[in-house]
């Protein structure tokens, strides 16, 4: 098999390489792939749109349709991982483990058994436990914030400089990941359920969908956002710059949730009990 | 683009990747798949793809490799190739 | 010698995305633990994304960002000043897709990793072997 695999593997690396020399040059400007479509978008872009970043621009305007299905598939990719690995309380094994907080003693609960109450004196944790290195913990907790804040900017400001819904997004959601890494996953829960997150998720989506949708209720074609001018009280041109801005706040909040929903499904094996 | 950083980068990407799939450790491996993809991220703005690099910057490098430490958290890290 | 130094600065991207390409095909093919092969497509996939960003580069051009885009003077844009943006576009999106699938590919092998206890796939195919006696499939 690995001989197999390897003769198939160079035999297809010499084809490709021959065929590599009819290629054109690297960074030749007329080249086919130069010539055809984007110089529309290049020249375009600032009377179309008003938007300098040709990358925001073509993303959410001129190809919306294309990042619309792309912002499904990653919902869809979300709703597969929670039916491949969910597993309800019911079935889940209940050993539990507690630490009481003065004596540092660690209880085992078996499944129906007597569950502390007080919750000042006794700490739920993983069955792996290792104690909290309180430098990861502060460190964490006080760049948290700050990561945030520059995934907001972002998304906002994807407008004139790189960035946008994607990567904004993601970058929210790496600070939620962050978060449960350096604390624990039921804390995070306790702040973004997977409820929660489910629902963000497909709120992002129907917000671009329904943006394309409110284009059409106004006269104009799906995703034309020049419709949205007599709504937004706009001349066309800004009515297409703000409608940017909405729709990649979609796929910022479709990305976020998304990635953290995934997070959870992978790192508890579908229990969303004990983390990483 | 100036081409000699550019060799260079890819000379890095190519032994991250050999790196990443020989390694018989699947932990170190994950470790190595976020070093190649975080070598990807600066080879893409060397080319001027600035929106993809910083996309590869927080996905590849960041989410994926969180990922892939999770999924071998919940199994194993014993690989026998 | 001139011209072999020039021939080689015009195409190496395409040598390095074939390289890389063949790595990932190889651990794909070759490699039999799982978690390998999933790393080996993405590994392929991001040569594919390598291969779109290379095409797209000008020589002498900048970054797709509009330069002075609101100045008082409206410059003329001339499309060989900037970087095609159209390849950004179509891998910015292929990137966060591939995250989700990645995902989804990990959750599919933890699910195997829980019914079988194992990665690897010729174990995989053995324990599948031994759970149905006197079957002469080979599924797997």
């Amino acid at each position: 098999m690995r001989l197999l695999g390897f003769i198939t593997v160079v035999l297809l690396g010499g084809l490709l390489f021959h065929l590599s020399l009819d290629f054109p040059d690297l960074g030749d400007a007329s080249s086919p792939a130069a010539t055809h479509v984007s110089p529309y978008y290049i020249e375009h872009t600032m009377e179309d749109t008003s938007v300098p970043n040709i990358v925001t621009a073509v993303l959410a305007d001129y190809r919306g349709y294309d990042t619309l299905f792309e912002t499904a598939v990653i919902f869809s990719a979300g709703l597969a991982c929670f039916f491949l690995m969910r597993i309800s309380e019911r079935t889940a094994p209940k050993a539990r483990f507690y630490r009481h907080l003065p004596t540092g003693l660690t209880l085992r609960i078996e499944k129906g058994g007597k569950i502390p109450e007080d919750t000042r004196e006794f700490e739920r944790i993983d069955s792996v436990w290792v104690p909290y290195d309180v430098i990861i913990t502060m460190t964490c907790r006080l760049v948290v914030p700050f990561i945030q804040l520059f995934a907001l900017y972002v998304i906002a400001h994807g407008h004139h400089s790189p960035g946008g819904g994607f990567q904004g997004g993601v970058i929210f959601g790496a600070a939620i990941i962050l978060y449960a890494i350096s604390n624990n996953l039921r804390r995070t829960l306790r702040r973004m359920s997977e409820r929660m997150s489910a629902l963000f998720g497909s709120v992002g989506v129907i917000i671009y969908g329904g943006t394309g949708m409110l284009c059409l209720l106004l006269g104009a074609g799906f995703l034309d956002y020049r419709g949205m001018a007599s709504l937004l009280g706009v001349d066309p041109v800004s009515a297409r710059s703000y409608s940017i801005l909405i729709v990649e706040t979609g796929v910022g909040l479709a990305v976020t949730a998304v990635m953290v929903w995934i997070y959870y499904n992978l790192s508890s094996a579908g229990k969303q009990d004990e983390g990483l | 683009m100036i081409w000699q950083l550019d060799l260079i980068i890819l000379l890095i990407v190519i032994i991250c990747g050999i790196a990443a799939i020989s390694i018989r450790d699947l932990l170190g491996a994950a470790i190595m798949f976020g070093a190649y993809s975080f070598m990807m991220c600066l080879l893409w703005s060397i080319m001027g793809a600035v929106d993809v690099s910083f996309t590869e910057a927080s996905v590849g490098a960041g989410v994926s490799t969180v990922f892939f430490v999770a999924a071998v958290f919940r199994t194993t890290r014993r690989t026998r190739d | 010698m001139e011209s072999l130094a020039t021939f080689i600065l015009t195409k190496y991207n395409y040598w390095a995305v074939i390289i890389l390409l063949v790595i990932g095909l190889y651990a794909m093919i070759a490699k039999k633990n799982l978690v390998k092969k999933i790393i080996g497509m993405n590994i392929f996939q991001t040569a594919i994304i390598l291969f779109y960003v290379s095409i797209g580069t000008k020589r002498g051009a900048t970054l797709p960002i509009i330069e002075h885009a609101y100045g008082d003077s409206a410059h003329a844009v001339h499309a060989a000043d900037y970087i095609n943006p159209l390849p950004h576009v179509l891998m910015l999106t292929a990137i966060v897709v591939s995250v989700a699938t990645l995902g989804v590919a990990l959750a599919l092998a933890m699910k195997i990793h829980a019914q079988y206890g194992t990665l690897e796939e010729d174990e995989i195919q053995e324990k599948i072997m031994e759970s149905e006696p006197g079957s002469t499939s080979t599924s797997g």
